[in-house]
């Protein structure tokens, strides 16, 4: 799956344009950055998957992009969605972008389904709140074909019943039908899958894909599983310490990974296709944010650091689309990793 | 926009059946709580009494009978007479109009206005939170039974304005509860969610928020018209209350109170009892409504 083009033509534009996204949150100790100058472009209809560990800053940026960061926390740059800058908008203005045009789907869906109400009545809000004239039995007959829609059986009296009656696959998949209750131009997944046993994660994914076929939505994927990004994403950005490492269509990440942060990573992956005793790690330890080091956060623990390091990585262009935040880039691209 | 959600998709299909979150299920779960049956039986039987004592109650209010003043309990008089030969047993269930009425309005304009206020400060936080909080602590730190006296004695003790002064001090408990409780929710994911799918600040609070408060606030309600009763109850009886001619179980308890250590102290017993049992009965009332308006309650 490559970028989709939407029919209109318009393959120029992108849909999101993020530029220089900062975040930093003000603690007790000084300014913290959560998130160091973060920028990339979403298409309509592709799947963007954000990877990183905690703590990289994956959380801080679909804040950012919904306008929900906490009161601590300040962004600077540029969020650009069609055109429009979200950034500046009046917390009146977001909630009509929130839900309607981008739209979110959470890790834990029992805590983020409201426990006192009906999923039916839950997603009959999500619809009602961007177009009050619907009428009951039209938001009804909606909740049932969203529940419909994303896999749920006899949608018709789930949409009855209360959150904690359903199994932890379905709450997940009520979450992605709140998220695409008004056909998002944007639907982010914040670790959609993390809360759940592997075959229902694959069966999630696989809503996922299928709903995103039919409402032509943009995916932002954020994710620390790269096994959630080898089966869904079209193209992948690497986050470390806030900082943007890699970004890459999906095959070329997996199979010529460029920086040694994203080689690292994969090389810790776990293979059942090769015998090894011990599993690759990467050494070091991630540095707390506010000990990170001037110039590459990497450095400490890449194996091919020099002297030229200590001073920010350009964004090197790799190859087609991808590009990886190294000085060394191309002096290490024989080393295996 | 405020209309309830639980009832978006009601009725049910019919093919359904334990579908909960319907008045049916409610219903059920709380006809399953016997002593908040039971406290409900009592408290109509009570309030029909009372608001029915002009049809009921075997003689009229106030009707004075010098000549059988101060009798034990007869045929006539089940509960005796007062020494101005009043039936004991209609003016409990007058003075009972005046309690009842007094508990119940206490009740609900103290937790409205505290939750209120409650659900707005833990919302908000920063300054409004801080100017809600510090007026409570202001309610809180004066001694109520002296401040109702006093205003009481200023205002002048009509029924309304024991009801405005008692809910002006009960207020501050359910606003402290609630305000908790909404801080506990506010950083819940579900709040984040709703404001994801685009809804406002006051759609959260009424539709997101006080839902899942309606455990505490049916309980606070019960507390409130137990406590209101019994706070009406020790103003009448000190006398800044509800005054002669009108009655209430406080005053009653005043009257009485003359009478211990004579042959009549058993009088005493009933606007006592009265109050115990209605006290009670509220009590259980809200436990059982609790449990039963609770959708994760037990099947």
């Amino acid at each position: 799956m490559g970028p989709v083009t939407e029919d209109s033509g318009a393959t120029a534009a992108p849909l999101l344009s993020v530029r220089d996204l900062s975040v930093s949150y003000r603690t007790d100790a000084g300014p913290v950055a959560a998130l160091d100058r973060l920028s990339f472009d979403l298409h309509a209809g592709e799947t963007l998957s954000i990877v990183g560990e905690s703590g990289s800053g994956k959380s801080a940026a679909s804040l950012a992009l919904m306008g929900l960061l906490p009161r601590n926390a300040t962004a600077s740059g540029s969020v650009r969605f069609r055109g429009r800058e979200l950034l500046d908008l009046s917390d009146r203005e977001l909630r009509e972008v929130r839900g309607r045009r981008i739209a979110m789907v959470f890790q834990d869906a029992l805590a983020a389904l409201n426990p006192m109400m009906t999923v039916g009545a839950q997603l009959a809000e999500a619809v009602s709140v961007h177009d009050p004239s619907v009428s009951r039995a039209a938001l009804r007959e909606r909740a049932v074909e969203l529940l419909d829609l994303v896999g749920i059986p006899d949608a018709r009296t789930r949409a009855g019943q209360y959150p904690h009656e359903l199994s932890g696959g379905m709450r997940q998949r009520v979450m992605i039908a709140t998220g695409i209750a008004n056909e998002p131009d944007v639907l982010i997944a914040d670790e959609p899958t993390t809360a759940l046993d592997v075959t229902v994660q694959a069966q999630v994914l696989d809503v996922l894909a299928r709903v995103q076929d039919r409402t032509k939505s943009a995916i932002l994927l954020i994710t620390h599983d790269l096994g959630v990004v080898a089966g869904l994403a079209d193209r992948v950005l690497v986050l470390y310490c806030g900082r943007k490492m890699e970004e890459a269509p999906v095959e070329p990440l997996f199979y010529e990974p460029a920086h040694p942060y994203t080689r690292g990573l994969l090389a810790a992956l776990p293979r059942i296709d090769r015998s090894t005793r011990r599993l690759a790690q990467i050494a070091g330890q991630l540095p707390s944010p506010n000990e990170r080091p001037p110039g590459c956060p990497f450095q400490n623990r890449c194996p091919h650091t020099d002297e030229r390091c200590a001073e920010s990585p350009p964004p090197v262009p790799v190859g087609e689309g991808h590009t990886a935040a190294c000085v060394r880039v191309h002096e290490i691209a024989s080393v295996t990793p | 926009m405020t209309q309830p959600t639980t009832t978006l998709l009601a009725p049910p299909p019919p093919v359904v059946s334990g579908d909960p979150g319907t008045a049916r299920v409610v219903l059920s779960r709380f006809l399953r709580h016997r002593l908040a049956v039971a406290s409900l039986i009592v408290l109509l039987l009570l309030a029909v009494c009372c608001f029915g004592a002009a049809w009921i109650a075997p003689y009229p209010h106030n009707a004075q009978n010098l000549l059988s003043a101060s009798q034990p309990p007869s045929g006539a008089h089940w509960l005796g007479t007062d020494s101005l030969g009043r039936d004991y047993l209609s003016e409990m269930f007058y003075a009972g109009q005046l309690s009842l009425a007094i508990g119940l309005g206490v009740a609900l304009l103290a937790t409205l206005v505290g939750t209120a206020a409650g659900a707005v400060a833990g919302y908000l936080g920063g300054w409004p939170d801080e100017v809600i909080m510090r007026v409570a602590d202001l309610f809180l730190i004066v001694p109520p039974v002296a401040v109702l006296a006093v205003s009481l004695q200023g205002l002048g003790p009509s029924p309304l304005t024991i009801v405005v002064v008692l809910s002006s001090l009960g207020w501050t408990l359910i606003a402290r509860v609630v305000r908790a409780r909404v801080i506990q929710l506010r950083h819940q994911e579900f709040v984040e969610a709703a404001r994801v799918i685009g809804a406002s600040g006051p759609r959260i609070v009424v539709r997101h928020l006080l839902p899942n408060l309606t455990g505490l606030i049916v309980v606070n309600v019960s507390l409130s018209v137990a406590t209101a009763i019994i706070l009406e109850s020790t103003v009448s009886f000190l006398g800044y209350g509800v005054q002669p001619p009108r009655s209430s179980w406080g005053n009653m308890l005043t009257q009485a109170a003359g009478l211990i250590g004579t042959s009549q102290a058993y009088l005493l017993y009933v606007p006592g009892l009265a109050i115990l049992v209605t006290v009670l009965a509220v009590n259980f009332l809200g436990d059982g409504l609790r449990d039963a308006l609770d959708p994760q309650g037990r099947q």
